[in-house]
């Protein structure tokens, strides 16, 4: 019987071994490097202070403008989250770099757009629509549904991929990437025939509010501010919840340390795989139903998600789910910032504002090779 | 993680006659088939050789040559006579060291970053170096166009390849040559030798002194010094270069042409690129037309199958199909003149697909 570990003995265990495997990993780099590590560490405290009061100043400017630009980064963050949560998990338990998590995004997006226009188009309604006769009304459910049937399918593809491309080749890492590879160019290509080059997005439900005034006098987008933030948190407690609490987040805990002695232990691994993919593919085609709706689809915006993925979990350590946390923020609130007040003087240097995040990205390399929460594979 | 690297390559011989048969191409083929085929399969060549070098002689597949490429043949089309960028107007002679120097610089940087981690790692890492530089470049407008950098100047010597596409084709192959033979040289001196030695045993390498990073730093630099001369020739031969040509779509290509030719074979570059181009301009007259799934628009759908078909049977590409069918004709014959099974070496015939976990 494959009982489950006990949990009391297995925490502090799992610390001290984190411990001696990080010592023996940094044992021949500390010596020497840790003169050079010094300065270094000066050099990034003190970019770190100077953005803090630059942003600090910014804000004695205009706070209102300020919360604005915030409230932009940090939903932009929870999107990322959603997407780069999926990713990171696959990634940490497989060891499999899904390059196709973008695609899944899109198709995401791009099913849920389908079903909302062909099962929820009310026809009656034509005509009587003030806004003009383009703008078609939804009900909640004209959004929810559409939401719940994409993402259980984008699961299913997942799965699907797994079990055809991916299953029988576990542990070639590199093969699996390119498999991915090959199948996001294929994905791709058919999502532009399908659906087409030009830009669409999924309707909000019309009951919901465009927009909430917060304290401050400050407007912010509903959708944005409340349902991605909102869903976000609430994918980011069940997550944390999932993993730490149940009997099958256990397992993938201890799949991520070590993957064969789980499967010497009698527990069915290729399950866990499979329900690993399901998860974090929903939770790739779950984002694109939200990023449908907060920003738009189009062709490009999988290879945008796959790099914002890609950063997040580069920044956060593959296969931490906390990691993803904090490489979605920085990068959500650098995009948001860097887009805003990025102007010295009367120098526009916006269009710069890429090379930021590609600083944000070296700076912690440089640091952290293996990201913020990364362990060695 | 590496599959088992054959380093190997075809004998002299064979490539000598195949140089020859490319210098006398010229007279035996179209200008279309000179021009369309044969050139633009050398500098995707050349950029796909940039790639493998990385991958066969350092176990580093780096996705970011498209980038190093991009920024070289930006910085070219920016430093001569062009319509868009800053059009600085220099002479194309003095341009193109000026763009290898910069691309060498960003790679020695990003060679810096990247070289301290490994795998799959390194792998995601030069995607999003290669990404970044496309939105680099296609968000600042001063410097790529509007519309790309059009008419790009370049030197006298390549004629008018629209009148004469041959002085160019030379050019291109005399480049590619180089890179091969300079490339196949390199693997054999003390950095070469080293190179290989931090591929299969960093920790080793490590221990006898070596500095592993800096050597992986190095080989990435040099790596970019390649892909910069693949950057300048795909702008001599489209006269142009636009944000949207060095995209994902086109680092995948050049990974894909990488492994169509053989992952881990300096000349399956080449020959992976000719595939390419092959496909690319001759898929569209033969693809039959199924609904919205195939058909002569969906080349990419098309290079993609092939691309996963490759991956899934043979991870060496052509030259990985090749060398098994070889091995297994090898063996019969052996078999039929009576040599036995006693010679049997420890099966040559699985190549690089028996690749397993480190």
């Amino acid at each position: 019987m494959p009982g489950p570990v006990d949990s009391s003995s297995d925490a502090p265990r799992d610390e001290s071994a984190r411990v001696t495997t990080d010592a023996l990993v940094e044992a021949p780099e500390a010596t020497a490097t840790r003169a050079a590590r010094t300065p270094r560490r000066i050099v990034l405290t003190a970019i770190a202070v100077a953005v803090i009061g630059f942003l600090v100043v910014k804000a004695a400017e205009d706070l209102r403008q300020f919360t604005v630009v915030t409230l932009n980064g940090v939903t932009l963050a929870a999107l990322y989250f959603v997407v780069a949560s999926g990713f990171t998990l696959i990634f940490g338990l497989m060891r499999v770099v899904n390059m196709a998590h973008g695609s899944l995004y899109l198709l995401g997006g791009y099913l849920a757009l389908r079903m909302q226009e062909s099962w929820f188009k009310d026809d009656s309604g034509l005509g009587l629509s003030l806004s003009g006769a383009s703008d078609t009304e939804y009900g909640l459910a004209g959004w929810l549904v559409p939401l719940i049937v994409a993402t259980l399918i984008i699961g299913l593809v997942g799965v699907a991929m797994q079990q055809v491309f991916l299953r029988w080749n576990q542990g070639q890492d590199l093969r699996q990437a390119l498999i991915t590879i090959a199948l996001s160019v294929i994905l791709a290509d058919q999502m532009l025939a399908e659906f087409g080059g030009i830009s669409k997005d999924i309707a909000a439900p019309s009951s919901w509010p465009t927009s909430v005034l917060l304290p401050g006098d400050v407007r912010f987008g509903f959708f944005r501010g409340v349902v991605v933030l909102g869903s976000a948190l609430l994918i980011g407690l069940l997550l944390w919840v999932v993993i730490k609490r149940t009997r099958f987040g256990k397992i993938v805990r201890a799949g991520v340390d070590d993957r064969d002695m789980v499967a010497v232990l009698g527990i069915n691994v290729n399950l866990v795989f499979a329900g690993a993919f399901f998860i974090g593919a929903m939770l790739a085609g779950f984002g694109g139903v939200l990023g449908g709706t907060m920003i738009s689809l189009a062709p490009g915006q999988d290879t945008a998600f796959l790099l914002n993925s890609l950063i997040v979990v580069i920044i956060g350590g593959m296969g931490s789910l906390g990691g993803a946390a904090i490489g979605a923020l920085a990068l959500g609130l650098v995009d948001a910032y860097a887009d805003v007040y990025l102007v010295i003087g009367d120098t526009d240097l916006t269009n710069y504002s890429i090379l930021v995040t590609f600083a944000l990205l070296v700076g912690v390399l440089a640091v952290r090779p293996l990201g913020l929460f990364g362990r060695p594979a | 993680m590496n599959p088992r690297v054959s380093t190997g390559r075809l004998p002299w011989p064979v490539l000598a006659a195949v140089v020859v048969l490319a210098a006398i191409a010229p007279l035996l083929v179209s200008d279309f088939f000179l021009n369309v085929i044969l050139t633009k399969s050398l500098w995707l060549g050349v950029a796909a050789a940039s790639l493998i070098f990385l991958a066969a002689y350092g176990g580093m597949v780096s996705l970011a040559q498209v980038g190093l490429y991009g920024v070289a043949g930006m910085t070219f089309a920016n430093l001569v006579l062009a319509d868009g960028g800053s059009s600085a107007a220099w002479s194309p002679w003095l341009a193109v060291p000026a763009a290898i120097v910069v691309a060498g610089i960003v790679g020695l940087g990003f060679g810096w970053i990247a070289a301290r981690s490994e795998g799959i790692y390194f792998l995601m890492i030069t995607l999003a170096f290669s990404v970044l530089v496309f939105y680099f470049f296609s968000q600042v407008t001063q410097l790529s166009g509007f519309g790309g950098i059009n008419n790009v100047d370049i030197p006298g010597l390549l004629g008018n390849p629209e009148q004469d596409p041959a002085p160019r084709y030379y050019v291109t192959l005399i480049a590619a040559v180089l890179v091969f033979v300079g490339l196949s040289a390199l693997s054999r001196t003390a950095f070469g030798l080293g190179l290989q030695g931090v591929r299969d045993a960093p920790a080793r390498m490590r221990a006898l002194g070596f500095d592993v990073t800096r050597h992986r730093t190095l080989a990435f630099a040099l790596a970019a010094l390649i892909a910069a001369v693949a950057g300048i020739l795909s702008v001599w031969y489209n006269r142009r270069i636009t944000p949207g040509s060095i995209n994902l779509a086109q680092t995948i290509d050049i990974l894909i042409i990488a492994v169509i030719g053989g992952l881990y074979r300096l000349e399956g570059a080449w020959i992976g690129a000719l595939a390419y181009a092959l496909i690319d301009n001759y898929s569209r007259e033969w693809v039959p037309e199924v609904g919205n799934v195939l058909g002569p628009a969906r080349f990419n759908t098309l290079i993609g199958v092939i691309f996963l078909v490759i991956v899934l049977l043979s991870p060496g590409g052509l030259i990985g199909i090749y060398e098994s069918l070889r091995d297994r004709m090898g063996r019969r014959r052996r078999r039929t003149g009576g040599e036995g099974g006693s010679r049997s070496s420890p099966g040559p015939e699985s190549g690089p697909a028996t690749g397993t976990v480190s």
